[in-house]
């Protein structure tokens, strides 16, 4: 048994859902009581959809217990199947059903529904979450449908520069963009324009967008994508091993990592590297150019983000991306790197390594709060969860990550991936600083009135004032944390109004910081009242 | 006015039989009522002991995050649990033990069974003494039931409220007992209004702090506030309450019939109700016109789902002048609707429990004017044209009583509204 207050990932049959209601002509008949089907929100909701996800709910109740549920799976089976005539068809049960053992996916089975493709979906509901639940439903979906493909044992491998002797341009498929992912919509749009800038086309996207049909062209493409190794990651290996469909592993979010991917790509597809990707004399390859990110980041104003320490977290491709661009590209210090997907946990641990931070893999939102607490970050990335906990330690925050929150669904052209999608992570990254001259003349200026505590628009409504945050940040998360957070304030430690004085002209965005590695240093030394002395040989101590 | 009273016994005669409906329902299950009963009461904790879906479904109706710290939270059963390589209820302890820990300012703790701890036949009811004599003294530990094989929605909300009445201390002293959750401010005035009319003393069930519970017994006369508690009226009433027959405070007409049925019970003069409510009826009247214009000859359905479908197309109906095309409700409970049906339109078509699919398909044929529907649903239909209305809008939001019925019409003429308000020629 394990205490959750928020989560990051609902049930694997909602990640099944995920695939179900992204695709057409796919239909999910979910053994379910009835209070599971408040999943439908998720996409009418939260992602804003104009349709229900194409999933029929048995919702037995507790009298249908005592007779044939199993009646009931038929039956719901067999309506759904008239009513929507689908393409393919999934079944599976949530939680609950897992206990009373129905079976419905050999119920299925055994129907007779002829050549309709039938997917029986096991999914441990005790010991998986949504992503793995998704991945495992594309997969099984997508084996199931290319069953009468599968090339005999030691069948040679396709020639990934096939498209050359057949005299048509090379083409890949995109694996992994899902609804209730993160700006999957516009990385499609973004990523598929990119390689097309290149000569290169896309043969299939899915889950998003797919039918049936779709995905039985899987193998017709000379590589496969990886876009979401959360979704896809499975079903590229599997695809790899049985058909020697080769795949691209690096996801293009950041430049570095695009400009990366789109060298994989030719290199795998044996295209030529055209000049514009070819690295210069100064590292730099002009296909940079595309984005503004490197040019802004290189700019005068851009100065003051030199070294900002961030704290990333969220899913493993989005953190791990995440994390190199705030190092690499635009020059900020990662004191805090984790994630919630520990089927990725092996990706994340290296990424935090070469960074130097220790790794987080935890799924209780209340641990990521105290280490954030604790690494006293001026900057975090992180999903809606860590957007609250950051908002309540009074620290800026981007969100980078699922879980997916309508917010995060916006109308306007957003990708992350690509070239495009750096400009985007620039702005929406860098806005929740403050801006540059602003800080500067923050500093200069500091005893204007104009620059007093108030000044913070940038942290929203219900921000506690930042002195209110560093003194109430502390208790609340030892209060709430399970993992609790060292009390920053034990020991009678006080600070002299004199010193508190002294602290109040501190700039109020490192005031936080400042407070705590003095009483650090007042409680290394056994000091009893900080008082401006104290202060000031703290920041002396910690300069050094 | 009408007195209800006096048209019951013949007016439900005019209602058709209601469709019997079962097939795929899209109800939330009783684990909703969380989401508002641990605003209510500050002081207390839901552990739900179920799943990562059970967990899932409370984030995602609270909105997905609204609170930075819930005081509810999942003890999520794993696969070592459920294969007994660990005791469940050692486990429970454990948990409710670090619970406890973190957060010393928790009174009250329920356990709230769910779907997964009733099929395993989890005993919270076992589990609940057990913590109660580990942590005597220092916080009462409740259970009740909200999974969805046994409840809907706001049916947590009444099995909440039954697991508090063994706890209610007993009391012959002449009182009314409003049951059902309220908005603070809305219950300040409410009570405010018993006090005019010469009732003295008033209290509430749910409390705003669970450790001051009412007192119930035979001077106890009961009110529902909210038409869903059939469980927590039988309990009162074993207890010694007698339950007062009334429609349910939701607009001007039903909220002057709710309170001059308690002042009836409290035998106080007619004249006296009149003169306290009679302005109030009048100005909630002249409040109301703007929205009735608005809501006028439109026709409304009501898919099932909160349970307050029946006092609400009473009032859009009566008070407001919409055309009620379908009435659903996940249940009918006759006994405590009788007041409510009796002011229904002849002819209105009720339908109880749920198929979505055949209920949709009468919605697209009848294409009402609005449609009051659960969260999964109101955006398809918005996208076919239908003005839609959010079912747990009306369970969070104040609505009860004269000084409220714009309000509650408002919620139902916004919409509509906005409809008319955009263009994109
Ligand atoms: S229906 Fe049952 S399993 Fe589903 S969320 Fe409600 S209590 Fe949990
Ligand atoms: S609106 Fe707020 S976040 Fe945006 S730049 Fe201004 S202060 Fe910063």
């Amino acid at each position: 048994m394990e205490l959750t207050l928020w989560t990051y990932e609902g049930p694997p049959h909602v990640g099944a859902m995920r695939i179900a209601a992204s695709m057409e002509g796919v239909h999910y008949v979910l053994h379910a009581p009835q209070g599971d089907t408040y999943a439908d929100l998720l996409f009418t909701m939260i992602e804003r959809r104009d349709k229900r996800p194409p999933v029929t709910y048995t919702t037995f109740q507790a009298r249908d217990l005592g007779g044939d549920t199993a009646e009931l799976v038929k039956r719901s089976i067999a309506d759904a199947v008239q009513r929507f005539e689908p393409e393919a068809l999934l079944v599976g049960e949530s939680c609950t059903a897992e206990l009373i053992q129905d079976q419905p996916g050999a119920l299925a089975a055994g129907m007779g529904f002829g050549a309709l493709p039938i997917v029986n979906l096991e999914l441990p509901a005790y010991s998986k979450k949504e992503n793995w639940g998704a991945a495992e439903t594309f997969y099984q979906l997508v084996r199931t449908l290319l069953k009468p493909q599968l090339p005999a044992p030691g069948a040679p491998k396709p020639d990934p520069a096939r498209w050359r002797t057949e005299g048509r341009r090379p083409r890949v498929n995109l694996l992994g963009p899902s609804l209730l992912g993160f700006r999957c919509r516009d990385d499609v749009r973004e990523i598929t324009q990119l390689l097309g800038s290149y000569g290169i086309d896309v043969a299939v996207v899915a889950p998003l967008g797919a039918r049936p049909a779709d995905l039985q062209r899987i193998p017709t493409a000379d590589a496969n994508v990886c876009l979401y190794p959360e979704v896809a990651g499975t079903l590229c290996s599997w695809l790899e091993r049985q058909f020697g469909i080769p795949c691209v592993r690096t996801v293009p979010i950041g430049i570095g990592a695009t400009v990366a991917f789109l060298r994989e790509v030719h290199s795998l597809l044996d295209l030529e590297l055209p000049a514009e990707l070819q690295p210069g004399a100064d590292g730099v390859c002009e296909a940079e150019r595309r984005s503004r990110l490197p040019w802004y980041s290189r700019s005068v104003d851009s100065t003051y983000l030199t070294g900002k320490r961030v704290f990333v977290f969220g899913d493993a491709t989005h953190a791990i991306a995440a994390a190199r661009i705030a190092s690499r590209e635009l020059g900020f210090q990662v004191v805090g790197l984790g994630s919630y997907s520990r089927e990725m946990a092996r990706e994340l641990r290296s990424a935090a390594a070469e960074l130097g931070v220790e790794p987080l893999i935890s799924d209780d939102y209340l641990a990521v709060e105290a280490a954030i607490a604790e690494a006293a970050p001026e900057l975090v990335l992180g999903t809606q969860m860590e957007r609250h906990s950051a908002k309540r330690l009074g620290i800026p925050c981007a969100v980078i990550s699922t879980p997916l929150h309508v917010q995060d669904v916006p109308a306007r052209y957003a990708p992350q991936m690509g070239f495009e999608g750096a400009n985007v992570i620039f702005d929406s990254w860098v806005h929740p600083l403050m801006m540059g001259l602003e800080e500067h003349l923050i500093g200069m200026f500091r005893h204007d009135f104009e620059f007093v505590d108030g000044h913070r628009s940038h942290l929203g409504d219900g921000a506690p004032s930042p002195s209110a945050a560093t003194a109430a940040a502390a208790p609340a998360a030892a209060g709430a944390a399970p993992v609790a957070a060292p009390p920053l304030h034990a020991g009678a430690l006080s600070w002299s109004p004199e010193g508190e004085a002294e602290l109040a002209k501190i700039p109020f965005f490192v005031r936080g910081k400042v407070r705590k590695n003095t009483e650090a240093f007042a409680r290394e030394r056994g000091l009893a009242v900080i008082d401006s002395e104290a202060l000031y040989e703290a920041k002396a101590h910690f300069s050094r | 006015m009408a007195s209800s009273i006096a048209t019951r016994a013949s007016a439900e005669a005019d209602l058709p039989p209601p469709l019997k409906e079962s097939g795929q329902r899209e109800v939330f299950c009783g684990l909703t009522s969380i989401v508002w009963l641990h605003r209510r009461m500050p002081d207390a904790f839901f552990l739900v002991v179920g799943s990562r879906t059970c967990a899932h479904l409370i984030q995602s109706a609270a909105g997905v995050m609204i609170f930075a710290e819930p005081r509810f939270g999942t003890a999520i059963l794993g696969e070592r649990d459920l294969a007994g390589l660990a005791d469940a209820n050692e486990e429970l302890d454990r948990l409710v033990a670090q619970l406890l820990e973190r957060r010393p300012e928790i009174r009250t703790l329920f356990l709230v069974g769910s779907c997964p701890s009733e099929v395993i036949k989890l005993d919270l009811a076992k589990a609940a003494e057990r913590l109660n004599r580990q942590h005597a003294g220092r916080v009462m530990v409740l259970n009740y039931s909200g999974s969805g094989i046994e409840t809907t929605f706001t049916q947590g909300e009444d099995g909440a409220l039954q697991a508090l009445i063994p706890l209610m201390p007993s009391s012959s002293e002449q009182q009314l007992l409003l049951a059902g959750t309220l908005a603070d401010a809305v219950e300040d005035r409410l009570i405010g209004l018993f006090q005019k009319l010469g009732i003295e003393r008033v209290a509430s069930l749910p409390p705003r702090r669970s450790t001051e519970l009412p007192a119930v017994g035979p001077g106890t006369k009961l009110l529902l506030a909210q038409p869903f508690l059939s469980g927590t009226a039988r309990a009162l009433v074993d207890r010694g309450a007698e339950l007062i027959r009334a429609p349910y405070p939701f607009g001007v007409e039903g909220s002057r019939d709710w309170m001059s049925a308690a002042a009836a019970a409290f035998g106080i003069a007619p004249a006296q109700v009149a003169s306290v409510l009679d302005p109030l009826v009048e100005r909630g009247q002249r409040a109301l016109a703007p929205q009735r214009e608005t809501l006028a000859g439109k026709r409304l359905f009501l898919l099932p789902d909160s349970q307050l479908e029946i006092p609400l197309a009473r009032f859009l109906s009566r008070e407001c002048g919409m055309e009620l095309v379908e009435v659903g409700t996940p249940y009918l409970d006759r006994q405590l609707m009788a007041e409510e049906l009796a002011l229904l339109p002849a002819g209105t078509q009720l339908s109880e429990g749920q198929h979505v699919e055949n209920q949709l398909l009468r919605v697209r044929e009848q294409r009402p004017d609005l449609v009051v529907c659960g969260l999964g649903l109101a955006n398809p239909l918005e996208a076919e044209g239908m003005a839609t209305k959010w079912s747990i809008e009306l369970v969070f939001s104040p609505i009860h009583g004269i000084d409220q019925a714009a309000d509650l019409a408002e919620l139902f003429a916004r919409p509509l509204r906005r409809r008319a308000a955009l263009s994109f020629a």
